[in-house]
């Protein structure tokens, strides 16, 4: 049998041009996907109940995790601590969003605000900004807003750079074509710089949920007596394996689940893209 | 009737890289009919897509006018459109949406008005039927349909086509080409348009200004002799290749002066 490869994809088609696909083609990559996951799990449980291979200090296994899950939600603090970290991650990204949009507007539009604010947006873009956490906690405290300010802080910036790039990008035939039909400057704004950097706001958009998730993370592990990151710092510090690995499992879920839905946003807004 | 005058103009160009300054344009004159197609033709680096930007009111001058109907020309107006040599349409928008985009802009008609002259050119450049697609969905050909729906569409009294089927294959062009003088038949706007084709000039315009390199200067102005309606085999015909070889000897004149030795 020969295998596809990403030079050869298999393109099959019936009489009236129309892509021929059964169900299992149509799905083909969550199928092989969802299979190799729970095979992986599989094998990692079995691995867990059926040698000594693991030791639950240093590991855990699937049914472990799930146990410690159960016992968490039903006994422990799990729920407050996901409301917790939830709440952070919403109110820091969420003013992040609006002032990162509207800022990186105004210093992409504004040629001189740009030429001053650029030497202070690059070095803030580079350095990892969550090594400002214990200084964020001497100003914060450690309650939730230390939190905030550091989702904050971490998603701001990649949205705002590209926003401001996405304004900067402008193309120069569609403006010239703006100008010949008496464009004002408003209207250029409006119709072109707007729609053009939309998805460039939503790369930003993407970027800084990775980097928030990481800061409300950090954030709570470095300073916090509540939140998923509390938890897992909790749960090493006591050499509660199995509840650091429900923390990850969190974590990566709620990584998982932003990002698909910012990708859904970065398609449902590039609709005119030739790539499809 | 004078629709557009050209008198005296003369554009330099500061080239910031070789720090000097560049004659784009030496004293140019010429003057266009009300519905005249007037073509105007030349090799590259001849300065007309200059001329074309200044008539569009995109690019300053300072020495000679530029006049529409006795005014002079400071800035985009109204009054002209530009068909440019890249579709430039905005791909976030809908084939519809982009033929209304030059309206949007100028204000000029109330939202029915808007609506209705948008579907009166998607169909004389005969794009009915697309209207909901995006321009990435659309082959080059009928973009440049799209950019020309666009221009007509804002109701200007001058046309000006910047080479718009110089990106397109010799296939598409030709038909093209005869697409457009059925257009402009229907429209009857006076255009100017510009190529480095000779036989495309010859093709299309009522009279053709040939233009010598660097720096451009006015070379010969003459009527096409062709009765209308022209179809696409008068480019075959004898008496239409021997005045693109005269056109062509006049341009190789120019260029085996400047020691370019015919490589125009």
């Amino acid at each position: 049998m020969k295998t596809e490869t990403l030079a050869q994809p298999r393109i099959k088609a019936d009489a009236s041009g129309r892509p021929h696909q059964s169900f299992y083609q149509k799905h083909e990559s969550t199928i092989l996907g969802g299979f190799a996951v729970l095979v992986v799990v599989g094998i990692w449980q079995a691995i867990w109940s059926y040698t000594t291979w693991i030791s639950p200090l240093f590991f855990s296994g699937p049914s472990a995790i799930a146990k410690q899950f159960w016992i968490s939600l039903t006994q422990g603090n799990l729920l407050a601590d996901l409301a917790f970290s939830g709440k952070n991650f919403t109110i820091g990204f969420g003013i992040a969003l609006v002032s990162g949009v509207v800022v990186g507007v105004i210093v992409g539009w504004y040629r001189r605000v740009r030429m001053i604010a650029d030497p202070f947006l690059n070095a803030l873009y580079a350095a990892p900004r969550i090594a400002m956490m214990p200084l964020i906690i001497i100003w914060f405290g450690i309650g939730m807003w230390s939190k905030v300010f550091i989702v904050f802080l971490s998603a701001f910036f990649p949205i705002l750079v590209n926003t401001v790039a996405g304004i900067r990008n402008m193309d120069r035939d569609l403006l010239r074509a703006a100008r010949s039909f008496c464009a004002s400057d408003w209207q250029i704004f409006k119709t072109l710089a707007i729609p053009g950097s939309v998805p460039f706001i939503l790369t930003g958009v993407r970027q800084g949920v990775a980097v928030g998730l990481i800061g409300v993370v950090v954030g709570e592990m470095l300073g916090s007596s509540e939140g998923i990151g509390f938890m897992v710092a909790y749960g090493g510090q006591t050499f509660q394996t199995d509840t650091l690995f429900v923390g990850f499992v969190i974590i990566a879920f709620a990584g998982i689940v932003l990002t698909s839905i910012t990708e859904r946003l970065e398609r449902r807004f590039s609709r005119w893209r030739p790539e499809r | 009737m004078v629709k557009l005058q050209i008198d005296h103009l003369t554009k330099h160009y500061w080239l910031e890289r070789e720090n000097r300054d560049v004659l784009a344009l030496a004293d140019v004159s010429f003057s266009v009919e009300d519905g005249e197609f007037m073509a105007v033709v030349g090799p590259s680096g001849c300065g007309k897509t200059s001329m074309l930007n200044i008539v569009a009111g995109l690019l300053p001058y300072e020495e000679g006018s530029v006049a529409i109907d006795g005014k002079r020309i400071a800035g985009p107006g109204i009054d002209r459109a530009v068909v440019f040599q890249h579709s430039s349409l905005l791909p976030w928008r809908t084939i519809a949406g982009n033929v209304r985009y030059g309206m949007e802009l100028q204000k000029r008609f109330d939202e029915a008005t808007m609506k209705e002259r948008a579907d009166y050119f998607i169909k004389l450049v005969g794009l009915t039927g697309f209207e909901r697609h995006y321009p990435s969905e659309l082959s080059g050909g009928m973009q440049q349909r799209v950019n020309l729906a666009r221009a007509l569409a804002a109701d200007p009294v001058v046309l000006l086509m910047d080479e718009p089927f110089a990106a397109l294959d010799a296939q598409t062009r030709e038909f093209m080409q005869a697409e457009l003088l059925k257009i402009w038949t229907k429209a009857k706007k006076t255009v100017v348009f510009i190529t480095h084709q000779i036989n495309e000039a010859i093709y299309l315009a009522d009279r053709v200004v040939v233009m010598s390199a660097r720096p451009g200067r006015v070379k010969d102005v003459f009527a096409v002799p062709f009765e209308r309606p022209r179809s696409l085999s008068l480019k075959r015909e004898p008496r239409f290749l021997e005045l693109e070889d005269s056109v062509w000897k006049l341009i190789e004149e120019e260029s085996d002066k400047l020691g370019m030795v015919a490589a125009v």
